[in-house]
């Protein structure tokens, strides 16, 4: 049986009664039985669950009631999303075994919108990292080349979507967390407009760069997946009231009369020649469709990753210090409290988590909070200042989603500087609190996907997924990973 | 040398909302342990804050109280340590942009009003409780510890006075009037035995006349007004003999040991201060427009103070007007209603202070049958002297026990002077037939002994006559006879 490999297909198959949901779950588990061996993209895959709710979902839509684009689709979430009854680690040792009593905000939007979910999957500890080797349960690996890294830290959701083990996931992203990995493995992935996408239930990294969103193989599925889990949440009070843009208003609408900005600071020294080439090409053919193509200049691009490396971190150290074996989780026993909580904190807690606790407590130490995480917040004020100029000019910002394509495995474990600036495209969307999305334009000529990245204003996401469809029209990618599959 | 002592006090009211600071967890401190908790107040992974307004309100209204502007966009800030029964490790607290600040307090002592600065009041939440177990509950030996989260994220206000405090006495009657405001506005249950508000004091001491501030010392656990005022005096003691010994202040916390009568060093770890201090990022700016001050403020009660005042402009002395402010809102109105119906202000404060709150405490009951007419009407029946002081007691009792008017009770209890004059003569004259040793005392100008005939004449009236009238009648008898 011939089974579609996207949200819109597998959507329209289920109403014109050619497939079911639960061949649909079955397809997904087949690749992840295939795959899981060999990219490690999830950590814990709910059988049982998901197909009860698969069958649901048959019953449910064979009974007439149609919950939407969504209904009987299966969907993997990072494992920093609490789902109630379903084992909840943020891939950290200090979780392990915690099965969190409530659902986050987007989990019941998915479940309600009738999605079948199909497992967790892995990230960098906390979503601390950028190739998904920072997790306690060993490290993902990348399906269009399963020696490489599918970056990070949502690399089990992008992985998991590349390979076909699920039609769509939902990823966080703090500094790139989505776009880096979904360039890396050949997929869309979207960090909406901060506050659009309720974080409740979402384990913080950094609260105020913190966003939930989809990774999906289209750029209408990315749509489609978005407009499930977004709206106003009133449990919490970040979250934007509304109204709402529609993302899937202008699909197809072409990039014609649009003013597209080309960011001079995310180019030249760091970038592969393959990703500058395949960005300059795209750019050239959007201007071919009668887009008005302009340099920009954000020179507060430059200090964009040092402020974000004192902002994260420092949000990190307070959200962080819950996970101190009292409650749940992993305890040590001590002599005293203080010491239990020590050791536990040490022992559950891996090096790369370890070092940014360290750094975000030092930048919010009396004596040191001005000159570090002060004048990191004047930083951020500064981006904001400057993309709000810039977004007078143009519609979008455009640039490379990463410097590079999917690193070696192992690569840049021992020099986490290198590791950080993989984000060098995407942090600067975090520290604005505006929306990017990368789409993915080609291979390169080692046959390893390369994204593009299209930034907006806030709430820009009409115009965005407008552009990125036409990105995804022009670059015709419709390259599938082959993975190697290991018998037995 | 003389000594000055300046003391401020930082007052933590818990509120009495009926949900939580952050989360729809019902306040109940009676409930079994870990009862009233939820993902937000037990800080697990993912859940996030979100502010009760209720509480907002709350704060608002005793910062108008307190004379405090109320800040427009105030911001929650993260106030960051470990500690067991704080479940995220961090307290959401206010930092440099509290909600409320630069207000006044007017307290008066030995008939000085004093004004007391309020530094700020800030929005927070409590933390969960603590028990020691094993070893007699001290922390250093204890086998185990149990945490209970129910009142883990209870909303607290915190009041800063400044430094204005000159004496004990002065730090207690600021705290009775701030626990008295708090009480009033009914925003917090306020009882210190059950540390529903509490007040720490820092307390140091400079030469008299010197402007600088001395080393502060913070003292902690005092559970009632009279354990804050001890305290301060031992501390203020305790550091004016250090210092004239020679001894060199230490800024510490100090605990009060209230069987020792004395504050005692808390050993304090170091470096455990700094608290990293930084604005929430699950949380926005807390907006307060105007139109909701205000709103807030038109519905706040009269205030102990303006109700102190407004009662010495209506002619009570100002101990009265003290007592009757901190009366119950039923002899209050009970008081508002007798003036008026035409009452005297210190005959009704007599009699509601007095007896009326007597029969509420022996009986334990409210004062349903009484009004303020009716109190009005008994002044009037004793100032007419249609019944004597003693005879309108009785006829209280029975206008309290629902037996009708205070004229009717005194009708139907058989209570109505005699104060006709040909009534009570033929008495008299009888009266000082029978006691002519008396008569004769009297005479020879023992004037007292006119307090005897007297009473011999109620005897023989029943309580019935007008003490009065029967003591101006014997001394004109008397007079005319001799």
């Amino acid at each position: 049986m011939s089974v579609p490999d996207t949200i819109a297909g597998a959507a329209r198959a289920l109403r014109d009664g050619s497939v079911t949901a639960v061949d649909l779950l079955e397809s997904v588990l087949e690749r992840a039985h295939l795959t899981e061996a060999q990219l490690h993209a999830y950590l814990n895959i709910d059988r049982d669950g998901a197909r009860a709710a698969a069958e649901a979902a048959d019953a449910d839509l064979a009974a007439g009631n149609d919950r939407g684009p969504l209904h009987g689709i299966p969907i993997a979430l990072k494992d920093n999303m609490c789902t109630r009854g379903l084992e909840t680690t943020a891939a950290s040792q200090i979780l392990a075994g915690y099965v969190p009593p409530y659902d986050a905000t987007v989990v019941t939007s998915l479940r309600e919108a009738g999605a079948v979910i199909v497992g967790k999957t892995n990230l960098d500890e906390f979503a601390m990292g950028s190739s998904t080797e920072n997790s306690a349960y060993g490290p993902s690996f990348n399906p269009w080349d399963i020696t490489r890294v599918p970056g990070g830290s949502s690399g089990g959701s992008a992985a998991a979507v590349a390979a076909g083990s699920a039609f769509g996931a939902l990823g966080s992203d703090t500094g790139g967390s989505i776009r880096q990995p979904a360039s890396l493995t050949g997929t869309v992935g979207v960090k909406p407009t901060y506050g659009t996408v309720s974080r409740y239930g979402l384990i913080a990294f950094a609260s105020s760069l913190d966003q939930i969103g989809p990774i999906t193989r289209t750029v209408e599925d990315a749509a489609l997946l978005l407009q499930a889990i977004w709206g106003h949440d009133p449990r919490d009070a970040t979250s934007y009231p509304g109204p709402y843009p529609d993302p899937a208003a202008s699909l197809g609408a072409g990039v014609d009369g649009l003013r597209i900005g080309v960011v001079t600071e995310l180019a030249g020294e760091g970038y592969e020649p393959a990703v500058e080439s395949a960005v300059a090409d795209m750019v050239a053919k959007l201007q071919e469709e009668g887009a008005t193509v302009v340099e920009v200049s954000l020179p507060s691009f430059e200090i964009a990753l040092s402020a974000y490396y004192l902002i994260a971190p420092a949000e990190a150290s307070s959200n962080l210090a819950r996970f101190d074996g009292v409650r749940y989780g992993l305890r040590v026993d001590g002599e005293t409290t203080e010491e239990m909580m020590a050791r536990t904190r040490g022992q559950g807690f891996g090096p790369e988590v370890v070092r940014r606790v360290l750094l975000g407590t030092y930048a919010l130490s009396a004596g040191y909070y001005d000159a570090f995480y002060g004048q990191a917040q004047r930083v951020r004020a500064a981006i904001r200042a400057d993309v709000a100029r810039v977004f007078g000019e143009v519609d979008v910002l455009v640039s490379p989603t990463s410097p590079t394509v999917a690193f070696s495995a192992g690569a840049r474990v021992d020099d986490p500087l290198a590791m950080y600036l993989s984000d060098i495209c995407t942090i600067p969307s975090n520290l604005s609190g505006d929306p990017a999305m990368s789409v993915p334009i080609g291979l390169d000529e080692q046959g390893l996907p390369i994204g593009f990245q299209v930034m907006a204003p806030s709430l820009g996401e009409e115009t965005m997924f407008r552009v990125a469809a036409e990105v995804e029209r022009l670059a015709g990618f419709d390259a599938r990973p082959e993975i190697p599959v290991v018998a037995g | 040398m003389s000594w000055e002592a300046v003391i401020g006090i930082e007052t933590h009211v818990e509120l009495s909302t009926r949900s939580k600071m952050f989360c729809g967890c019902v306040v109940d401190f009676g409930a079994a342990p870990n009862t009233n908790v939820c993902p937000v107040c037990l800080g697990l992974p993912g859940a996030l804050p979100v502010p009760n307004r209720k509480a907002i309100e709350g704060i608002i209204a005793i910062g108008l109280a307190l004379n405090c502007e109320i800040t427009e966009r105030s911001v929650f800030h993260r106030k960051n340590y470990f500690y067991a029964d704080l479940p995220k490790n961090y307290q959401i607290s206010q930092y440099d942009v509290p909600v409320c600040h630069d207000g006044h307090l007017d307290v008066e002592v030995d008939g000085q009003t004093r004004r007391v600065g309020i530094e700020r009041a800030h929005m927070e939440e409590d933390t969960g409780k603590s028990t020691h177990v094993g070893d007699g509950g001290r922390i250093d030996a204890a086998s185990a510890t149990l945490l209970d989260f129910n009142r883990s994220g209870v909303p607290l206000v915190e009041v800063v006075s400044r430094p204005d405090i000159r004496s004990a006495a002065e730090a207690r009657v600021y705290a009775q009037e701030l626990r008295a405001i708090v009480a009033e506005l009914g925003v917090s249950d306020a009882r210190l035995e059950e540390g529903s508000i509490r007040f720490d004091a820092n307390v140091s001491i400079r030469p008299e006349g010197s402007e600088e501030l001395g080393t502060k010392v913070e003292i902690k656990n005092m559970n009632s007004f009279r354990s804050l005022e001890r305290a301060i005096e031992f501390e203020i003691a305790r550091q004016i003999a250090a210092v004239e010994a020679g001894e060199e202040l230490v800024q510490e916390t100090r605990h009060w040991d209230e069987e020792a009568g004395e504050t005692l060093s808390m050993r304090t770890k170091e470096g455990s201060s700094d608290y990293r201090y930084f604005a929430d990022p699950d949380l926005v700016p807390l907006v307060v427009p105007a139109d909701w001050v205000e709103e807030i403020r038109s519905t706040l009660p009269e205030l102990p103070e303006q109700r102190r005042k407004r009662y010495a402009g209506l002619g009570l002395d100002p101990k009265s007007a003290e007592i009757l402010s901190a009366s119950s809102p039923v002899i209050r109105g009970l008081f508002d209603d007798a003036l008026d119906a035409g009452a005297p202000a210190p005959a009704a404060f007599n009699w509601l202070t007095g007896e009326v709150t007597a029969w509420m405490r022996r009986t334990e009951s409210e004062p349903s049958n009484l009004t303020g007419v009716r109190v009005a009407a008994l002044i009037e029946l004793v100032d007419t002297g249609v019944v004597s002081a003693t005879a309108a007691k009785e006829v209280l009792e029975g206008v309290l026990a629902g037996e009708g008017e205070p004229r009717a009770v005194a009708e139907a209890r058989d209570l109505v002077q005699v104060s006709d004059r040909g009534e009570l003569a033929g008495a008299v004259e009888e009266v000082l037939a029978a006691n002519s040793d008396a008569v004769e005392r009297y005479r020879g100008g023992e004037e007292k002994v006119i307090g005897f005939l007297v009473g011999q004449v109620m005897r023989q009236t029943g309580g019935k006559a007008d003490p009065k009238l029967v003591n101006e009648l014997i001394r004109e008898s008397l007079a005319g006879n001799g």
